[in-house]
């Protein structure tokens, strides 16, 4: 029941930029798509820098990071789309570069964008998805129409996909990825662009098919989004694991549980030194002239005493942010930066 | 090798050409059968041509149908699949090598070249009127030739599919299809360049000048045309090449 995955010291080096970055253009006359700077020398984008983890059988896990982090490669490399440029990356017992015609057997993907086949109708793109996939006709023809009615698309499935919202599309790329039943479900932001309505309905349909003993990899950048759904969490920033484990434990991990973003005109040493010495204050960072932030087991009853050290040392306290305990809190912790950044 | 997948894949590629099989038709004849108008019935029939020239025409507009067929019915789905969205990824998913997936467009674009060369001979025929003579008596060797015309068309059609992106398509007409066309002894035969040495030997390098002396060899052996040994020759000789070379752009592309 399930089947797990394991990645193994994946590094990736992308030598031209990756090629959804840069257009699928051969044949180009404007310079600067070419891999090679003026200088001479190889462009290098380490996407993956050596990562290791491991996804359990049967488990909802998340891939949490900001733009560019490193997500999707991941995610490309497991689903057979990208090639490492060392390390291994096992599904089940199959090496995921070397079998892939049976890694494909076992996962469905959802990209980022959505990439169904203009060319076909909503119905006739799951239907010659089962039959990729070896379904016979009244199996496939039955499970489209039971997608088609979970994913309320019944009564445009003879629409082509092409005339589909977004919203419609991201549905129909989901319905296609579950078609052949795969062990193992990818969703690369699968909650971009939703409106909250569908993004509910979209939950429930990941946790229904984990229920049944699915595997699920998500990508997302969405706290609230990794925090409810993920049974496990691995947050990931310029191509390295940062921390891993459940939301629960990643929280706990957060010296003091909240975190207290001062700004003030500008800081000095007393200060620092200052509110270091608050109650409940386990660690003081200064990021920049005028900023502090504070991590401590407590938010609200801190402020009163930190505006009377701030006047005390003469500086002027222009704006508070209390953050409680989050995903948030323990990537800035990490990081230094937001999510959003 | 899966076959179920790699049918499912090539149904699937006939379903959507079934799907616009008149405009498809349109796009690949149109301009060849006005050109058969013109030079075949127009100039023939106001004596400007002389009558026999229809039959050096009509397998030049059929290597041209077949060659524009092949490569439109391979390259232009690739390219937009090959854009943004990556659409082809939804057949890169199939539990089938990749390699596999191109051997299947290319078996596609040669069915729709076929197809194409297979609809032009009557239609050419019924506009140029009488006087084409057509000599079916080697079988074999027209479809040896055929095929290998249909086979460089898609090959072809894979390794510009992969080589060219979505804004250059208008040039890959008019600096690629077009001057193939014009210098692949369609509307003349190989013999009347003999006229332009340099040139007489220059389009030996266009694929499309042995397609069309291999199909005026099959079907109009009577008139001049190049030595069917020395056209099934080049013709396998490039088909090789173009296929290794669109496999490996296919790879390169499917592949980040």
């Amino acid at each position: 029941m399930g089947i797990a995955i394991r990645i193994e010291n994946l590094r990736k080096v992308y030598a031209t930029p990756p090629p959804v970055a840069h257009g699928g253009a051969g044949f180009s006359f404007t310079p600067g798509r070419t891999s090679k700077d003026n200088s001479g020398k190889k462009i290098e984008l380490v996407a993956l820098d050596s990562i290791s983890f491991e996804i359990r059988a049967g488990e909802v896990f998340g891939l949490l990071g900001p733009n560019g982090a490193g997500k999707s490669t991941t995610i490309g490399i497991l689903t057979t789309r990208t090639k490492p440029t060392s390390g291994r990356a096992f599904i089940g017992d199959f090496d995921i570069w070397e079998q892939q015609v049976k890694a494909k057997r076992l996962i469905g993907v959802v990209p980022q964008r959505p990439n169904l086949d203009f060319a076909l109708t909503a119905r006739e793109i799951l239907t010659f998805h089962g039959a990729y996939f070896g379904q016979s006709a009244r199996h496939r023809e039955r499970r489209a129409d039971q997608l088609l009615e979970k994913f309320k698309l019944t009564d445009r499935a003879t629409h082509m996909a092409r005339t589909f919202s977004g919203g419609m599309m991201q549905r129909l790329s989901i319905a296609r990825a579950m078609m052949h039943d795969p062990e193992v479900l990818f969703l690369d932001e699968p909650s971009a662009g939703l409106d909250p309505q569908t993004r509910l309905l979209l939950w429930e349909i990941i946790r229904d098919y984990n229920r049944i003993g699915k595997t699920i990899v998500l990508t997302t950048h969405y706290m609230d989004e990794a925090d409810t759904l993920c049974d496990r969490l691995a947050i990931i920033d310029h191509g390295r694991i940062i921390s891993h484990g459940t939301p629960t434990e990643l929280k706990a991990a957060i010296p003091g549980g909240f975190l207290l973003r001062l700004r003030f005109d500008r800081i000095t040493k007393e200060l620092l030194a200052d509110l270091r010495k608050l109650p409940g204050v386990t660690e003081v960072r200064s990021p920049d002239q005028a900023s502090v932030d504070v991590y401590a087991d407590r938010g609200g009853p801190l402020i009163g005493p930190a505006v009377n050290m701030a006047q005390a040392a003469g500086c002027e306290l222009r704006d508070v942010h209390i953050a409680e305990p989050s995903l948030e809190t323990l990537f800035l912790h990490h990081t230094g930066r937001s999510l959003r950044d | 090798m899966n076959w179920k997948t790699f049918y499912a894949l090539l149904a699937r590629d006939g379903h959507v050409a079934r799907r616009n099989l008149l405009p498809t038709l349109l796009q690949n004849l149109l301009q060849p059968l006005l050109f058969t108008f013109v030079f075949g019935k127009v100039m023939t029939s106001s004596g400007m041509m002389p009558a026999a020239y229809k039959n050096m025409l009509l397998p030049g507009v059929m290597a041209v149908s077949m060659v524009m067929a092949g490569v439109q019915a391979v390259a232009m789905p690739l390219i937009t699949e090959f854009q943004f969205t990556r659409e082809i990824e939804d057949r890169l998913l199939a539990p089938i090598e990749i390699g596999w997936l191109a051997v299947e467009k290319i078996v596609a674009g040669m069915i729709q070249a076929m197809v194409a060369g297979l609809v032009v001979i009557p239609a050419a025929w019924l506009i140029m009127g009488s006087g084409v003579k057509l000599d079916f008596s080697k079988p074999f060797e027209f479809l040896l030739v055929a095929l290998l015309v249909a086979l460089f068309s898609s090959a072809g059609g894979l390794a510009l599919g992969c080589s060219v992106g979505q804004t250059q398509i208008g040039l890959m007409f008019s600096l690629v299809l077009a001057p193939m066309i014009m210098f692949g002894c369609a509307y003349y035969p190989w013999s009347a360049l003999e006229a332009f040495p340099i040139l007489h030997a220059a389009v030996l390098v266009n694929p499309v000048v042995y397609a069309s002396e291999g199909l005026r060899g099959a079907l109009v052996p009577q008139g001049p045309h190049m030595n069917t040994g020395v056209v099934v020759g080049a013709l396998a000789a490039i088909d090789l090449g173009l296929l290794y070379l669109g496999l490996k752009k296919f790879h390169q592309k499917a592949v980040s």
